[in-house]
């Protein structure tokens, strides 16, 4: 299948209105871009993500910041139809674009999700965070359970203020639509949406079969990561699931074993206070590891699933690129094959030229199109990729050292537990010995 | 800590040397009276060695034998030091002995052995009895096993246990030709039977109960310490992955490449660290099987008790039934209805000869019964007695031990906390350079 079946009108879809307030956008940007959108250097960003457990996301890019976004009060919605849960979107911004600072509405998941697919629409390239899923099959939890909906609100959260300190994400005109209407159910009517992803897929499935002429080497090496980057993620996540697991069990047999030492201690003397003692130190250390559990699974574990989803955002948006490319060079193709017609056609017949080269003419712009497209396309992927890279690694080594931390504070917790109790066994003892003596 | 023992039993003992000698103890100058073995004689188990034979059945079999080693006090006291007197003794000779002293001192608390077959065994510990770990558990247990009843102020004096000591070949035929074996047999027998005593000894009952608490209360405590061992292994082990995965992830990253991978050198260590934790433990669940074991042997001495009262109670039961029949036949008088009583109304009474000889063997009947009835009373005193007196010494000893072991535990609680720290804060400085 060659480019030529897919419908020319489709293709100029892809420069809608939208399209061209980001593309304007988009150019500002790209000039700027040797791989390297933003004004401060990698090094001087991984600075300013210091280790702050509360505002981390805000204080992520915070350079240009001015939309503040928060996700929360998540409420029922029942209807004859069907149930949902809403969420509290409060948005607060100095952007000159919106109208006013503040604005409350309130988002189902369906919006997210809207909001999400216009994006990767209008910014085939650019990375963007994922957002939670629709449901977990695997832990077998009920939508409406409530840590289920605690934790899609705070992936939820995160995925806003994400968007909104991306430098051109922020700028989406969807994304605004997303904060400031009451109602969204009109705008969802709107736009290509269906269509164009339909059409997506077609070039998708059109390009496969060609595969890519040539690959720039950044490119391929960039493919190379994320395959082996999405393998490493799964299995971090995958061991920390376990180890989850396993401090679990072990948690309930420590809530089994100490009780064992106070039925001792119920029907012993001189032994009933150090049985009982070190009872209650099991007990304590039972209490500590379930809030060690705990922070494992409220800042780890979500922090890993995230990238894992992550990893397959990045496979999507290589293919996206691959896809433009694909769709350059068949164009490109198709022409090179048109102008020797070209040649042949004027040679035998003088009517008509005009027609053809108007075709050609035609043509030839669209794959000057493409072409910028394809520029444009790599462009903003170098750069989001540079910013993607700072953003993951900061994100992952803050994540494993809170999780360090915390082990250590368990551990510090428990000593301390033992310790004393060793303290008043010591203490015990001495006035035993004295006892003894003095007798 | 055995030493204090010593120095508080040796007081208590000179009330029992009398006795001891009666009992198959060493009629020897070399001994002094009133002293325990174990402050003449230093005792080790030292080695434990496997060894190949043919077994009572010709079958070859391998077992592990002990090297006991001895070496004289006094010579130790006066600076020489002599090499030990050695030689080597299987399990199965350790038990031999024991179960000796116990019928030989129905009334002592007779210190247990180790156990025979690894219990309380969590998933990866081995129930291998040729296990190297278990061989050296075994090996401290025995020893154990020997000081406690080298230090006893009744069990040190025994002469079975001297040779256990000194005469490697033939100390077994010499157990034997005790004739101890017939008396636990019938002991054995006996109870098993099920009796029940009309006025049983009040705090012997309470120490019985007690006893059958004590059991069930450490296996509890020891079964669901074997779970908790078993589900804390799995937690550090499975951080063993993250070695592995933060190495491969380490290898396609740049910056982050160093702090992952020493991050994960310390995930391995901290898997590793576990195994030596989880050994040490087990020694705290030795002290525990100990006393497991221990309370076997109080409702054992309890029970023994018992059954000498039921003897006793059964002799006097038999006295006063055959003073009855003498006063019946002396008075004619039939007080309680009994056959011959009735056949005699019925057909009429004996020739008063027959009823001479009859009373003659029964006032013959009736003079040993009361010398029957006055020695075992004396007996049952004398045992309940001895048996108090070995009990409150147990539970001195056992709540010192415990207590110890208790914090012995906390110690090793706070040694995997600091182990645990150090690794985790080791982690973490390799994230801060991720």
């Amino acid at each position: 299948m060659s480019g030529a079946t897919v419908p020319a009108d489709i293709s100029g879809h892809m420069l809608d209105l939208d399209e061209d307030e980001d593309l304007e956008v988009f150019s500002k940007n790209t000039s700027l871009a040797d791989g390297n959108p933003m004004p401060n250097s990698p090094d001087s960003m991984v600075n300013q993500f210091r280790l702050d457990e509360e505002n981390e996301e805000e204080q992520q890019g915070a350079i240009n910041k001015d939309i503040f976004v928060t996700v929360d009060n998540p409420e029922s919605h029942i209807s004859a139809i069907e149930t949902f849960i809403t969420y509290r979107v409060v948005t607060r911004t100095t952007c000159s674009e919106f109208d006013s600072s503040e604005y409350e509405v309130r988002r189902r998941y369906q919006d997210f999700l809207w909001l999400k697919s216009r994006l990767e629409e209008n910014y085939p390239t650019l990375i963007i965070h994922p957002l939670p899923e629709k449901f977990v099959m695997k832990s077998m939890v009920e939508r409406f359970n409530d840590d289920f909906i605690e934790t899609r609100r705070k992936a939820l959260h995160r995925f806003l203020n994400r968007i909104a300190d991306h430098p051109i994400l922020s700028c989406s005109h969807h994304f605004k639509v997303f904060l400031t209407e009451e109602e969204l159910a009109p705008h969802r009517k709107l736009g290509p949406g269906f269509l164009s992803r339909m059409s997506e897929t077609m070039r998708a499935m059109a390009n496969s079969v060609r595969g890519l002429r040539s690959k720039l080497e950044e490119f391929a090496v960039m493919q190379a990561y994320v395959d082996d980057f999405s393998n490493k993620m799964c299995s971090v996540d995958k061991v920390t699931n376990r180890i989850i697991k396993e401090h679990r069990e072990y948690m309930d047999e420590l809530k089994q074993y100490g009780p064992t030492y106070f039925q001792w201690a119920e029907s012993e003397e001189l032994l009933a206070e150090p049985l009982k003692g070190v009872g209650s130190c099991v007990e304590r250390c039972s209490k500590e590891t379930e809030e060690q559990i705990q922070h494992l699974s409220e800042v780890l574990v979500p922090t890993l699933h995230e990238y894992v989803l992550c990893a397959d955002t990045l496979k999507a948006v290589m293919r996206r690129r691959d896809n433009i490319q694909a769709e350059f060079e068949a164009k490109n193709e198709a022409l090179a094959s048109r102008t020797t017609d070209k040649e042949m056609a004027v040679a035998t017949a003088t009517g008509g030229l005009n027609d053809k080269e108007r075709e050609s003419k035609k043509l030839q712009e669209e794959v000057d199109d493409l072409a910028d497209r394809v520029e444009q396309a790599n462009n903003a992927l170098r750069g989001d990729w540079s910013r993607w890279r700072t953003s993951m690694r900061a994100d992952l080594k803050s994540a494993f050292i809170s999780t360090a931390a915390k082990n250590v504070d368990y551990y510090e917790k428990c000593l301390a537990v033992w310790e004393s109790f060793l303290l008043s066994q010591r203490g015990e003892s001495m006035e035993q010995r004295n006892g003894a003596d003095a007798s | 800590r055995m030493a204090e023992d010593v120095k508080e039993e040796s007081v208590t003992s000179n009330d029992e040397s009398d006795l001891a000698a009666s009992d198959g103890s060493l009629n020897n100058t070399m001994l002094t009276e009133g002293s325990c073995l174990l402050r003449r004689m230093e005792i080790s188990v030292a080695e434990a060695e496997k060894r190949s034979g043919k077994n009572a059945v010709s079958i070859q079999e391998t077992y592990t034998v002990y090297l006991v080693e001895t070496r004289p006090m006094d010579a130790i006291a006066e600076g020489h030091n002599p090499p030990p007197d050695s030689l080597w003794r299987r399990y199965s000779e350790f038990e031999l002995l024991r179960n000796y002293l116990i019928v030989t001192y129905p009334y002592i608390v007779v210190p247990p052995l180790p156990e025979k077959r690894a219990e309380f065994v969590w998933h990866k510990l081995s129930a291998d009895n040729m296990d190297p770990d278990f061989v050296e558990r075994r090996r401290i247990g025995l020893e154990n096993f020997l000081l406690r009843v080298a230090s006893h102020p009744v069990l040190s004096n025994n002469e079975m246990l001297y040779h256990f000591l000194t005469k490697e070949h033939g100390w077994k035929e010499m157990v034997y030709e005790t004739g101890f074996q017939a008396k636990a047999d019938s002991r054995l027998r006996a109870l098993s039977a099920t009796f029940r005593v009309r006025s049983p000894h009040k705090r012997l009952v309470e120490m019985k109960h007690y006893s059958d608490g004590l059991q069930s209360h450490t296996s509890q405590l020891l079964r669901a310490r074997t779970r908790v061992a078993d589900r804390l292994y799995a937690v550090y082990k499975v951080h063993g992955n993250y070695g592995r995965v933060f190495s491969e992830w380490s290898a396609i990253e740049k910056e982050m490449g160093d702090g992952l991978q020493s991050a994960g050198h310390h995930m391995d260590a901290y898997a590793a660290s576990v195994d030596d934790i989880l050994e040490e433990e087990e020694h705290y669940a030795d002290q525990l099987k100990e006393y497991l074991s221990y309370a076997e042997a109080v409702r054992a001495v309890c029970r023994k008790h018992e059954l000498s009262q039921f003897e006793l109670e059964m002799a006097s039961q038999d006295l006063i039934s055959k003073k009855q029949q003498r006063e019946e036949l002396a008075t004619g008088i039939v007080r309680t209805f009994s056959l011959k009583g009735m056949t005699n109304k019925l057909f009429g009474q004996e020739a008063p000869e027959q009823r001479d000889a009859k009373l003659n063997l029964l006032e013959e009947l009736i003079a040993e019964g009361e010398e029957t009835v006055k020695e075992k009373t004396a007996e049952c005193d004398e045992h309940a007695e001895k048996a108090w007196a070995d009990i409150v010494r147990f539970k001195d000893q056992k709540d010192k031990d415990l207590q110890e072991a208790l914090i012995n535990y906390a110690l090793m609680q706070i040694s995997m906390c600091k182990k645990g720290i150090q690794v985790w804060s080791n982690a973490k400085e390799c994230f801060l350079k991720m």
